[in-house]
């Protein structure tokens, strides 16, 4: 299935979950934040989380600003 | 001087909050907010870049900085309040600095949606932070909202210009209960003082300090100049008036 990860196409197996999404990025998940189709899921949650074709996932973290 | 500051029920020994951006680096940020005294300081969300080397989050937990998560970017309250969350969950903090900007041009906030964000935040339990324009209404609906301080612009972000209206922001202290955090616009440390000579309760500046040619240099500048700011506000200025008066009434050679 072809997700999106911060706006760049990805081709993941079906059933993939959001940890599976996360882990292309990286493999140390403190510091940041997930959301799915603009809503966030907490860490907790990631491995129950399967995704599906076309899903919008979304990975932030805290940068110099403001 | 025992006086802190006020937000949400936490108490800060500094009135001087700073913002992260625009450091050349991590390095020269560091000793910027170290030189600064600050205890609040500022950073956006974006999205992560897995080639990053070093967090501004490190040198925030290395210095015992509390961190104010913005919402720099939004143009939407539907962006800010999803930011937000996303700030809540990385960061592990109820605070959000609410920032929704109008345009590019600008970056002036939209007051509409700012409103907005910060009615659908405090009732999801943040404690909100709005940067606002230097208007009195707004300000007074924003607490009425149940935002925790308010923190109108004394000229557009990153300008320098300082304080373009110091009349409204008379205006917005006058009638605050919360803390009034003057955000924006702020050049040089007679601005930060002024602001503070107005009655704000603290200053938010960034570029200020990140943009000198001597960053660590303006951030104790712009301590001084709110602690200055603060001491004179509480002390009470003289009045103006129009013509001189005598500090040492009498002449040398006249009977008094």
């Amino acid at each position: 299935m072809r997700i999106t990860i911060n706006g760049d196409p990805h081709d993941l197996d079906d059933g993939s979950t959001l940890t599976k999404a996360v882990q292309t990025l990286t493999r140390q998940p403190t510091g940041i934040a997930v959301a799915v189709n603009d809503e966030v899921v907490s860490r907790g949650a990631w491995d129950a989380t399967p995704l599906t074709e076309g899903d919008r996932v979304e990975v932030l973290t805290a940068v110099q600003g403001g | 001087m025992d006086d802190p500051l006020l937000i949400g029920g936490e108490e800060f020994a500094s009135r001087l909050i700073m913002g992260t951006g625009g450091a050349p680096s991590l390095e020269v940020l560091d000793r910027a907010l170290v030189a600064s005294g600050t205890e609040l300081t500022t950073v956006a969300m974006r999205r992560l870049d897995p080639g990053a080397r070093g967090s501004v989050l490190d040198v925030l937990r290395e210095r015992g900085i509390k961190v104010l998560p913005n919402t720099a970017g939004c143009f939407t309250a539907g962006e800010a309040v999803l930011t937000a969350r996303l700030a809540r969950e990385a960061l592990n903090t109820n605070w959000v600095k609410l920032e929704v900007i109008a345009d590019e041009r600008t970056l002036l906030p939209d007051p509409i949606e700012t409103f907005d964000a910060a009615e659908r935040l405090v009732a999801d339990g943040f404690v909100v932070l709005p940067y606002i324009g230097d208007d009195p209404i707004l300000a007074r609906r924003l607490e009425q909202a149940g935002c925790a301080a308010v923190m109108p612009l004394g000229s557009p972000i990153g300008s320098g210009l300082g304080i373009r209206n110091p009349h409204n922001i008379e205006l917005i202290v006058e009638s605050a209960q919360v803390p009034v955090i003057l955000d924006a616009g702020i050049g040089t440390a007679s601005d930060a003082a002024l602001a503070m000579e107005l009655g704000c309760s603290a200053v938010l500046l960034a570029t200020a300090v990140t943009r000198a040619r001597k960053p660590d240099l303006m951030a104790a500048a712009m301590r001084g100049a709110v602690e200055a700011g603060r001491r004179a506000f509480l002390a009470g200025r003289i009045p103006r008036r129009r013509y001189a008066e005598a500090s040492s009434p009498g002449r040398p050679f006249q009977d008094g």
